[in-house]
């Protein structure tokens, strides 16, 4: 009865560790991919541009004024591609020639963020394809597709046309090819995107990029594969991680808060278990004292009640993995958005049951520690007599 | 003669230190050969379960030496005294001690299983042979809190036996039950005690009990005052 008792106790703090791990690890990969659907893991541009006095320092009062910095191509760019698509963290990259622009249609005149891209690569580092409304990725000469706030402001849809117009004066007319929805407003407003040569004709970056976008297989090592680029190219690499700094720490605190909660769970587990056995070991002195009479060591009652405590971890690991997955398969029935579909998606990873069940098992044993010597040191002749 | 199953020699047992130190046991000399069938007798107090306690290696004395079968005990080290315990000594209690959670067989087999450290088919087949012996061939597989105050005892003495120990101690063994179960076991004690020449130690209050022993050792204050043989009654 007691161990049934302690057993579903211990349940329940699996249970919620494993839900908790699992809401919050799908929670997360899903604001990363959200935040991650318009931005590239890692972005390179070209170095910044800077004065060089041809002064001597050395004697000289000078006061450098900042150069502005004009769009510029990355230097040897198509060298620089070969190279970074052999290295084995990269998933996929895409050279990018943008910059900003005027779109015009009728008296509507909108500021826009002008992007020249190869379809086929950069649909590796961003799925644009996928987030088509209407109309195709389809972005030949003359070609764009644009955003569907922008389309909104504009009173333009797939077919119309548009003006586009950059302050040094050249401009192109464009069909519209189709509307996208990246999830962002403010990306949905401002991006247009167009063939890679009609954005290097149109901004002056003949033959040139303004920066590559690269895609990684592993998102957390971002940061460290920028400053290595860096390091290798003197290329500003910015990972997402820099860009959304604020949100990457959003995350951070959010992991250890649930970390300082699964311990103090665990923690509650541990010291229930442990009362459970401690009230066992006098409850059943009088065996152990028998026991002992028997012929058992005191390492033999030791192993008896560890044994004990890691059943019972065991057991209710068992049972809070079932719990946990009843509680998930309720979640994904309530926490849906008004159309019926999820909010968002909970995987619960094989892995992370194993994981519960043996640290259960070990918070068990952990916690059938002190006990288990109480039960060892117990002198058989007091115990029996008792 | 051949060697003894239990010698004791000037073994002393006090308790506490100091000021409050009181010597229960003033230097006992003890010897029972194999097949004995001896009583153990003494008012309360006078230092039988010490004694008791003391040659079932549950205890250790304070000077003197002891040896279960010509092995000398003092210098085991608590391990070994244990395994010593286990393979040497039965023990019966005038409560029967059985793990109410395990059948009649199982509790006949824990002191094998505790001696080997995993279960096999040969232990179970020795505690069913050892319960048909003590008459309980249908009860094998009763809980132990299942059975009558007699026949619990009866499975505690298979379990006793179940090491084939050369020494069985046992304190007060019908001393809770009534006067037939108390009978019938005490019978059972006699005809292992002749069939498998195992020694006896019964430590009791009843003289009616001892009177059926064939020696008597009477313990008083500490001390053996007598120690004679017996011609049981009946």
């Amino acid at each position: 009865m007691q161990s049934l008792l302690i057993i579903v106790g211990v349940g329940v703090g699996v249970a919620v560790i494993v839900f908790m791990s699992a809401l919050l690890s799908g929670l997360q990969s899903n604001l990363i991919k959200r935040t991650l659907s318009s931005q590239a893991h890692i972005a390179l541009l070209p170095p910044e541009e800077v004065a060089r006095p041809q002064v001597a320092a050395e004697n000289t009062a000078l006061r450098l004024q900042k150069q502005a910095q004009r769009l510029r191509s990355i230097d040897q760019w198509q060298q620089l591609r070969d190279r970074l698509q052999n290295w084995p963290e990269i998933a996929a990259l895409s050279p990018v020639a943008s910059g900003p622009a005027f779109a015009v249609r009728g008296d509507a005149n909108k500021a826009i963020s002008l992007v020249g891209i190869e379809p086929e690569r950069y649909n590796r580092v961003i799925s644009l394809a996928d987030r088509l409304t209407t109309g195709e990725l389809r972005v030949g000469s003359g070609e764009a597709v644009i955003g569907i706030e922008l389309a909104k402001d504009l009173g333009a849809d797939v077919g119309d046309k548009l003006r586009i117009a950059t302050a040094d004066g050249s401009d192109e007319t464009l069909t519209i090819t189709g509307l996208f929805d990246l999830g962002n407003k403010a990306v949905n407003a401002r991006n247009i995107y167009v063939g890679l040569r009609t954005a290097q004709t149109l901004l002056g970056l003949v033959g040139g990029v303004s920066n590559i976008d690269l895609a990684l297989h592993d998102l957390d090592q971002a940061e460290a594969l920028a400053q290595r680029i860096t390091g290798e190219t003197g290329l500003i690499a910015d990972s997402w991680m820099r860009t959304n700094a604020q949100f990457v720490t959003a995350l951070t605190s959010q992991r250890v808060s649930s970390n300082v909660i699964r311990f103090f769970v665990g923690l509650s587990v541990a010291f229930g278990i442990a009362s459970v056995l401690v009230v066992s070991v006098i409850q059943r002195s009088k065996e152990i004292g028998i026991l002992r009479a028997m012929g058992a060591t005191q390492g033999q009652m030791l192993r008896i009640f560890l044994l004990q405590g890691g059943i019972v971890g065991f057991l209710g690991s068992l049972l809070g993995s079932a719990l946990a997955w009843f509680f998930l398969a309720l979640w994904r029935l309530m926490a849906v958005n008004p159309d019926g579909t999820p909010l968002f998606v909970i995987g619960v990873e094989p892995s992370l049951v194993f994981i519960a069940a043996g640290g259960a098992s070990l918070v068990g044993i952990l916690a059938a520690l002190l006990p288990a010597r109480r039960a060892a040191a117990l002198d058989p002749v007091v115990a029996i007599r008792g | 003669m051949a060697d003894p199953v239990l010698q004791l020699s000037a073994i002393r047992k006090s308790y506490g230190s100091g000021e409050t130190e009181s010597e229960i046991l003033h230097g006992i000399n003890l010897r029972l050969e194999k097949g004995e069938f001896a009583a153990l007798i003494g008012p309360s107090g006078s230092g039988k379960s010490t004694l008791l306690n003391l040659i079932g290696l549950l205890d250790r004395p304070s000077s003197g030496q002891l040896f279960i079968d010509t092995q000398e005990t003092g210098l085991l080290d608590d391990t070994h005294l244990t395994r010593l315990r286990g393979q040497r000594i039965g023990f019966v209690f005038q409560h029967h001690h059985l793990i109410p959670a395990f059948t009649a067989q199982e509790n006949v087999a824990m002191p094998l299983l505790v001696a080997r450290g995993h279960p096999d088919a040969a232990m179970f087949l020795k505690a069913g042979e050892l319960l048909d012996q003590v008459g309980l061939a249908d009860r094998k597989q009763y809980l132990a809190n299942r059975l009558s105050g007699g026949q619990q005892q009866r499975v505690a003495i298979a379990r006793a036996l179940a090491m084939d120990p050369s020494l069985v101690l046992a304190d007060e063994p019908t001393g809770n039950l009534d006067t037939h179960a108390a009978d019938e076991v005490f019978k059972l004690l006699r005809t292992v005690n002749r069939q498998l020449q195992t020694t006896f130690l019964i430590v009791t209050h009843d003289p009616r009990l001892a009177k059926r022993c064939d020696r008597i050792i009477e313990l008083v204050d500490g001390q053996i005052v007598a120690d004679a043989p017996n011609t049981p009654d009946a």
